[in-house]
C-alpha cells in the first residue's frame, strides 16, 4: 500500500498548500472568525488604517502614527555641521518602500494607465481631442499621443468587433436610409431657430446621391459630449488665440462671419482639417463669450474699416441703429435683430420685446461733509444759571473752549434753540425737552388748571411776601424770586425752551417745589430767616414745622449734587417710564360673561379666548416644529406698555370707539348698542328664569343654538375694553414690538356690513338666510355678531313661536330653510335640558323606562348604531377639514333628511322628555354644520 | 404617612411598566401586571406629587413638593438633572414627546418647560398666562394642554402659535387629550367632566355622577377612547360611556378616596391608587391584584 502511495504521490500535481494533518482526537480547527483576520504586508507588521489624514496605511515609522511612539525621527543631523551638505528631502523620504511599490500611491515602476488604453482608432475620440488639441495653447500637441498609442484595445471593442461592428460606425441594427428629399446647398445658408429637418447631417452627404435598394446602412455613430474638462482659468467657452486660425487661418476681406452658424456645429468636430483655405494670421477674442450664446460671431474679434459702412444707404434699417454699422447686420436683417438683443436660444412660445428695458434712473446718495462723523454724542447742556455758572466755566474750559458769550460762540456749542434764536426763529412750540410733549390733551389741560390755580397762588405769595418785607422794612432783592416765577411760567405755557437742570425734588408739588426754590435762592444769599420767609403763610404750624425739615434735608441732599449731577445726565431718547408697566396685549376678558356662558353650557366661541403666543425658538425646535413666527424675537403673549395708573385703566364706562365710520353710522351704532345693552341683562335674567319654566328655555335655548354656531360674540364690551386700551396706547408710548393687528381688530367693519344686517329683518325667512350669511362668513368680525345678536333673537322669538306653533309643519316646502330649522332644533342639546338626562338623580327615574324604550323599539338602536358610524365619519370629516364645502352640504342634506327622522320620532316621545341617544345624536351632529 | 398618590404614568410602549410616587419622597418602578417593585428612586427633598416617563423608558421625570423638576435616568436610578425655579409646588410634569422638554405645572402658576439636552438651568420658556396654579398638563407632538385652578383650560399650540384659553369655571384638576387628538377632556372641581372639542372649545359631553370637590382627581378615558373614566371621593371609579355620556360602570375600588387612575395604553387594565395601593383592574378574565405600597 505505501509503495503504491508512493507512486501515486510521485505522479500527482498538487496544487496549493494541503491542509495541516489532523491528529488524532484532535478537533478540527475553527475558521478564524473575521474581527480577528488581519492583514500584514510583507515584513510581518500590522497594518492598519489610520484614516486619510494621518498617513494611510502602515504610517510613520513601523505602524507608529497614532501609537504612543509616534513618528520615530530616522536620525538626527546637526545642521550646523554639515551645512553644505544638508540635502533637500522630498516627499520620497517619507515614503515606506511599499508606498513606491506597484500598487502603493507613488509607482516607481511603468504601468500603461487608462488614458493610453485602446485608443487607437476610436474616431469619435479622436475628434474630440482634435478640438481639445486646437483649443490647447500648444497647437498639436496632442500629436505625441497620436504616436504614442498603446497597441491594446478593450474588451467591449474586441467584442462588438466580433459582432461585426466597425469603428466609425454607430451601435444597433442596420438601416436603410431614406433618400434625402432636399439637399441643402452648401453655399446656401439658412438662417432662423428652426432647421429643416436632417440639415445637421450634413457632413456625411457627399456619398448618399447612388442609393441602391438591397443596402442598408449601419446607424450613425453617435458624436460624444465633449467631457474635457475646463483646466484653464479663462471664462467659459473663451478661446484665447486661436491657434487653428493662426496655422491654417483665414483672413482678408473679413472672414467668413457664419462659419461656426448654428446648423454648422455638428461639423465643427469633422472639418477642422478641411478648411485649409485660409490664410495666415492671428485673430483672437477680446472678451469670452456669454454661456448662452451659443457661437460667438467675433463681434470684438477682427475689426477694419472695411466693416463699417462708409456710405448711408437708403435700405437703413428701422431700428435707427446708425452707429452701429457693423455690415453683417445689414446682410441678414432678421440674424442681426435678434443678435444684438439676445444670442441666447429664445424659448417657445417668448419673443424678443420690441422695446429695450427703460435702465432705471439711480439717484446717488448725497454727498456727505468731509468731516461728517456719524456718530452722535451728547453734549453735555448746563443752563447759565446763576448757581451753576461756575460749573458751566469748568466745563467749556475742560472742554477746551473759552466761555464767550453766546453771541461768538461756535456753533458748535450751541444747542437747537439757540441757533435757532440767532437765525431769528420763533421757537418751537413743545420743544423736545419738555414732558409734557408727551402727555394727552386732557391731562395737559388738567396741568394747565392745576398750575393756574398754583400761578394764582404763587402771585399771593409774592404779594404777601411783598407785603411782609415791606412791613419789615427789609430790603429784599426781588429778582431771584421773578426770575423763579418766569421760568415756572415758561414751563407751564408747555415750552421750556431752555433746559433747567436744576433738581426738583419736589417736582410733584409745583407749589411746593416753588417755594423751596425761593428757600434756595434766600439760602444763597444768607439770610437766616430764608425757611421761615418761604414758606406759606397759609399753612399750618404742624405743615409749615414739616415743610422745614423738609426743605432743609432737601437743601443738603440735593444742593450739592443737583448741579453736577444733572450735568452728568442727558435726556434719555425715549421716555423713561416708571409710570407704565408692560401688560399683556391681550387679556383673557371678563369673566362674568364667560360664568353666564358656562352655566348655560355655551361652550365654545363664548368661553374661548385666542391669543397670539409666541413659543421660544428652542422649544420649536425640541418640538421639531416650524417657528410659527420666525421673524419675531417675542416670547409668549405680545405685550404692551401701559400707564400703570392711568385713569383708563380703572375705567368701567366704555368710550364709544373712534373709528372712521361716518357720524350716521356711528350714530346709529350707538343706538344699535342702546339698544343692545338694554336687551342684554333681560337675556341674562331670563336664563336665570329658564329652569323654572320649560317653554321659556326652550326657546330661549334655541335661541342659544343659534347664536352658538355663528360667531361668539366677544362682547360689546370686550371690544370697547380693546379699543380703549389701544386708544390710551396710542396716547402713550407704544411698544415698538406691539403688531399693529389690535388697533385693526379695534375699529369697525363698514357701514354696508350694519346695513345688510338690519335692512329687513323683520320677517322669519330674512332671519335665517341671515343666519347662513353669519355661518358661511368668517369668524372675523365678533363686533358685528354682537349687535347682530340683538335683532337676531327678536327674529328668534318670532321663529321659535312659529316653530313651536308648527312643529311638523315645514317638512318639504322651501329645501333649505327648514333644514336650517331642523338643525337648530338639534341644537337644543347643549341646553340645559341634559343635565337633567345625565343627573344621577334623574337617572334612576329616567334610565328604567329608557330601557323600556330601546327594548320596544330597535329601530332606534339601528339608528344608534348607524350613529356610530356616523361619528366615524364625522371624525374623518374632521381630519379633512379643509375638504371643499361641497361635502359638508351633502352631509348637511343628509342631517337634514335623518333629522327629518328624528323630528318624527321625537314627536312620537314628546318634546320634553329626550332620550340620551337623541340628544348625543344631536350634539354629534352640531360640529358638522360648522365645517 | 405614605401616600403612594398616583400611578401617574403607565409605560405607553408596552405598558408593563407603571411608575408611583407619593409622600415618602420618592419614585417607585413596578411591573404592574405581576406587582413587583423593580426600583426606588430616592432624591427628592419632599412628596413626589407627580412623575411621568419617556417615550423610550429610559428617563423619568418628576416633580414635588420641594420646587425641583427632577431627571431620573431609569437604569442607574440617578438624578441626572434637578431643575430648579419654580415658586411652589410642582403639581404636575410631563415628557414632550421626544423627551427633550419637560414641562412642569406648579402651584406658582407657570408652566416651567426645561430643556433637557442642554445644560441650563433656566426654562427655555415660562408660560405664565395662568392666574392660579397649574394642576395638569399634557403634551401632545405640537402642543401644551394645562388646566389650572383658575377654571381655565389653556391650550398652547407650538406649530399655530396661539394661545386657546377656554373657560370652565370652576377650578380644573384633570385635562387629557383623547387619543384621537381631537378632544379634551376636563375635570373639575364641580364634580363634572366635560368633553370639548379641542378646535372649537365646544362641549361635546358632558359626565357628572362622581364627587370631586376637594382633591385634585384624575381622569382619562379608556384605551379606545369609548369611555370616560374618573376618580370619585366616594371611593368608586366612574365609567361613562364616551359618546352616550351615560354612566357605564361604578367600580367600588375601596373606602377612601380613590387619587388617582391611569389607563393602560392598548389593554383595557387600569390603574388605581388610593391610600397605600396600587390596584390594577383588568376584564372579568383577570383578577384584581394588589400591589403593596
Amino acid at each position: 500500500m505505501a509503495a503504491l502511495d508512493s507512486d501515486s504521490d510521485e505522479d500527482l500535481v498538487s496544487y496549493g498548500t494541503g491542509l495541516e494533518p489532523l491528529e488524532e482526537g484532535e478537533r478540527p480547527k475553527k475558521p478564524i472568525p473575521l474581527q480577528d483576520q488581519t492583514v500584514r504586508d510583507e515584513k510581518g507588521r500590522y497594518k492598519r488604517f489610520h484614516g486619510a489624514f494621518s498617513g494611510g496605511f502602515s504610517a510613520g515609522y513601523f505602524n507608529t502614527v497614532g501609537s504612543k511612539e509616534g513618528w520615530t525621527p530616522s536620525s538626527f543631523v546637526s545642521s550646523r555641521q554639515n551645512r553644505a551638505d544638508k540635502s533637500v528631502l522630498g516627499p520620497e523620504d517619507f515614503m515606506d518602500e511599499e508606498d513606491l511599490s506597484e500598487f502603493g500611491i507613488a509607482p516607481k515602476s511603468i504601468v500603461t494607465t487608462d488614458d493610453f488604453a485602446s485608443k487607437t482608432k476610436d474616431r469619435i475620440r479622436e475628434k474630440a481631442r482634435q478640438l481639445a488639441a486646437a483649443t490647447a495653447p500648444i497647437p498639436g500637441a496632442t500629436l505625441l499621443d497620436d504616436l504614442i498609442t498603446p497597441a491594446k484595445l478593450s474588451v467591449g471593442f474586441e467584442l462588438l468587433r466580433k459582432m461585426g461592428w466597425k469603428e466609425g460606425q454607430g451601435i444597433g441594427p442596420r438601416v436603410k436610409r431614406r433618400p434625402r428629399r432636399q439637399k441643402p446647398d452648401p453655399g446656401v445658408k439658412i438662417y432662423g431657430c428652426a432647421l429643416p429637418p436632417g440639415g445637421s447631417e450634413g457632413s456625411e452627404d457627399e456619398d448618399d446621391d447612388y442609393l441602391p435598394e438591397n443596402v442598408t446602412f449601419a446607424p450613425k455613430d453617435v458624436t460624444p459630449v465633449d467631457f474635457t474638462p475646463k483646466d484653464n482659468v479663462h471664462g467659459l467657452a473663451y478661446k484665447g488665440l486661436d491657434p487653428h486660425q493662426a496655422l491654417f487661418g483665414t483672413s482678408g476681406e473679413h472672414f467668413n462671419l457664419f462659419s461656426g452658424g448654428p446648423e454648422e456645429t455638428g461639423d465643427l468636430l469633422g472639418d477642422i482639417g478641411v478648411n485649409k483655405g485660409r490664410k495666415l494670421g492671428i485673430s483672437g477674442q477680446a472678451f469670452g463669450v456669454g454661456a448662452l450664446e451659443e457661437e460667438d460671431d467675433d463681434i470684438y474679434a477682427t475689426e477694419t474699416l472695411s466693416k463699417y459702412d462708409t456710405v448711408l444707404k437708403d435700405e437703413e434699417p428701422g431700428d435707427g441703429l446708425y452707429g452701429w454699422t457693423a455690415p453683417r447686420q445689414y446682410k441678414s436683417q432678421k440674424e442681426s435683430e435678434k443678435d444684438l438683443c439676445y444670442v441666447g436660444k429664445i424659448l417657445d412660445g417668448f419673443s424678443l420685446a420690441s422695446k429695450p428695458l427703460s435702465s432705471k434712473k439711480i439717484y446717488p446718495p448725497p454727498e456727505l461733509p468731509r468731516d461728517y462723523r456719524p456718530v452722535h454724542y451728547f453734549r453735555p447742556v448746563v443752563a447759565a444759571t446763576s448757581e451753576n455758572s461756575h460749573l458751566l466755566q469748568v466745563l467749556s474750559e475742560s472742554a477746551g473752549k473759552p466761555t464767550n458769550d453766546p453771541g461768538t460762540r461756535s456753533r458748535h456749542q450751541l444747542n437747537a434753540c439757540k441757533r435757532g434764536e440767532l437765525l431769528g426763529e420763533t421757537p418751537i412750540q413743545g420743544a423736545p425737552t419738555s414732558v409734557l410733549e408727551f402727555l394727552s390733551q386732557k391731562d395737559k389741560e388738567r396741568l394747565k388748571e392745576v398750575k393756574q390755580a398754583t400761578d394764582l397762588k404763587a402771585a399771593q405769595l409774592r404779594a404777601r411776601s411783598l407785603a411782609q418785607s415791606a412791613s419789615g422794612s427789609r430790603p429784599q432783592p426781588l429778582s431771584p424770586d421773578v426770575g423763579h416765577c418766569s421760568w415756572h411760567m415758561a414751563l407751564s405755557g408747555g415750552m421750556a425752551s431752555t433746559r433747567t437742570s436744576n433738581f426738583k425734588p419736589f417736582a410733584k408739588d409745583p407749589e411746593k417745589q416753588k417755594r423751596y426754590e425761593e428757600f434756595l435762592a434766600n439760602m444763597k444769599r444768607g439770610q437766616k430767616d430764608a425757611l421761615e420767609r418761604c414758606l406759606d403763610p397759609g399753612m399750618t404750624e404742624w405743615e409749615r414745622g414739616r415743610e422745614r425739615d423738609e426743605f432743609a434735608r432737601a437743601a443738603l441732599l440735593y444742593a450739592s449734587s443737583h448741579s453736577t449731577l444733572s450735568s452728568r445726565f442727558t435726556h434719555a431718547q425715549e421716555e423713561d417710564d416708571s409710570e407704565q408697566v408692560e401688560v399683556p396685549r391681550d387679556q383673557e376678558n371678563d369673566v362674568s360673561d364667560k360664568q353666564s356662558a358656562v352655566k348655560m353650557k355655551m361652550f365654545g366661541k363664548l368661553t374661548r379666548d385666542t391669543f397670539e403666543w409666541h413659543p421660544d425658538k428652542l422649544l420649536c425646535k425640541r418640538f421639531n416644529v416650524p417657528d410659527p413666527y420666525p421673524d419675531s424675537t417675542l416670547v409668549g403673549l405680545p405685550r404692551v406698555k401701559r400707564d400703570k395708573y392711568s385713569v383708563f385703566s380703572f375705567l368701567t364706562i366704555p368710550e364709544t370707539a373712534s373709528s372712521p365710520v361716518t357720524q350716521a353710522s356711528s350714530e346709529k351704532v350707538a343706538q344699535h348698542r342702546a339698544s343692545d345693552k338694554s336687551r342684554k341683562p333681560s337675556r341674562w335674567d331670563t336664563s336665570k328664569e329658564e329652569k323654572k319654566e320649560d317653554s321659556i328655555s326652550e326657546f330661549l335655548s334655541l335661541a342659544r343654538s343659534k347664536v352658538g354656531p355663528a360667531k361668539p360674540e366677544p362682547s360689546p364690551l370686550v371690544n370697547k375694553e380693546e379699543a380703549r386700551a389701544t386708544e390710551s396706547v396710542s396716547n402713550k408710548v407704544v411698544n415698538k414690538d406691539v403688531d399693529s393687528q389690535t388697533e385693526g381688530e379695534g375699529s369697525r367693519p363698514s357701514m354696508d356690513l350694519f346695513k345688510a344686517i338690519f335692512a329687513s329683518s323683520s320677517d322669519e325667512k330674512s332671519s335665517s338666510s341671515e343666519d347662513e350669511q353669519g355661518d358661511s362668513e368668517d369668524d372675523q368680525e365678533g363686533t358685528r355678531e354682537a349687535d347682530f345678536k340683538s335683532s337676531q333673537e327678536t327674529d328668534l322669538v318670532e321663529a321659535s313661536s312659529v316653530a313651536q306653533a308648527s312643529e311638523p309643519a315645514p317638512q318639504e316646502p322651501a329645501p333649505f330653510f327648514p333644514i336650517q330649522k331642523m338643525q337648530i332644533d338639534e341644537r337644543e342639546a347643549f341646553g340645559p335640558r341634559l343635565p337633567p338626562v345625565f343627573c344621577p338623580n334623574a337617572r334612576q327615574k329616567l334610565e328604567a323606562p329608557l330601557k323600556e324604550k330601546h327594548k320596544k323599539n330597535k329601530e332606534k338602536h339601528k339608528t344608534k348604531k348607524e350613529h356610530r358610524r356616523k361619528k366615524e365619519k364625522k371624525k374623518k370629516h374632521r381630519k379633512h377639514k379643509h375638504k371643499g364645502k361641497q361635502k359638508n352640504k351633502k352631509s348637511e342634506k343628509s342631517s337634514s333628511s335623518e333629522s327629518t327622522d328624528s323630528s318624527d320620532s321625537q314627536s312620537e316621545e314628546g318634546p320634553t322628555d329626550l332620550s340620551p341617544q337623541e340628544l348625543l345624536r344631536r350634539l354629534k351632529r352640531l360640529p358638522l354644520r360648522r365645517q | 404617612g405614605r401616600r403612594p398618590s398616583n400611578p401617574p404614568w403607565y409605560s405607553p410602549v408596552d405598558g408593563n411598566y407603571c411608575l408611583t410616587c407619593g409622600s415618602d419622597k420618592t419614585l417607585k418602578l413596578w411591573n404592574p401586571l405581576r406587582g413587583t417593585l423593580l426600583r426606588t428612586y430616592s432624591g427628592h427633598g419632599y412628596e413626589v406629587l407627580d412623575a411621568a416617563g419617556s417615550f423610550d423608558n429610559s428617563s423619568l421625570c418628576s416633580g414635588g413638593g420641594d420646587k425641583a423638576v427632577v431627571l431620573w435616568d431609569v437604569a442607574s436610578g440617578q438624578v441626572v438633572r434637578k431643575f430648579r425655579g419654580h415658586a411652589g409646588k410642582v403639581n404636575t410634569v410631563q415628557f414632550n414627546e421626544e423627551a427633550t422638554v419637560i414641562l412642569s405645572g406648579s402651584i406658582d402658576s407657570t408652566i416651567r418647560c426645561w430643556d433637557c439636552r442642554s445644560r441650563k438651568p433656566e426654562p427655555v420658556q415660562t408660560l405664565d398666562e395662568a392666574r392660579d396654579g397649574i394642576s395638569s398638563v399634557k403634551v401632545s407632538d405640537h402642543e401644551v394642554l394645562a388646566g389650572s385652578v383658575d377654571g381655565r383650560v389653556r391650550r398652547y399650540d407650538l406649530r399655530m402659535g396661539q394661545l386657546f384659553s377656554d373657560y370652565v369655571g370652576s377650578p380644573i384638576t384633570c385635562i387629557c387629550f383623547s387619543r384621537d387628538g381631537q378632544c379634551t377632556l376636563v375635570s373639575s372641581l364641580d364634580s363634572t367632566l366635560r368633553l370639548l372639542d379641542k378646535d372649537t372649545g365646544e362641549l361635546l359631553g358632558e359626565y357628572t355622577g362622581h364627587k370631586n370637590k376637594e382633591y385634585k382627581l384624575d381622569c382619562c378615558l379608556s384605551e379606545r377612547d369609548t369611555h370616560v373614566v374618573s376618580c370619585s371621593e366616594d371611593g368608586k371609579v366612574f365609567f361613562w360611556d364616551l359618546v352616550e355620556g351615560a354612566l357605564a360602570l361604578a367600580l367600588p375600588v375601596g373606602p377612601g378616596v380613590v387619587q388617582s387612575l391611569t389607563y393602560h395604553p392598548t389593554e383595557p387594565c387600569l390603574l388605581t391608587a388610593m391610600g397605600g395601593s396600587i390596584q390594577c383592574w383588568r376584564e372579568e378574565t383577570y383578577e384584581a391584584e394588589g400591589a403593596p405600597g
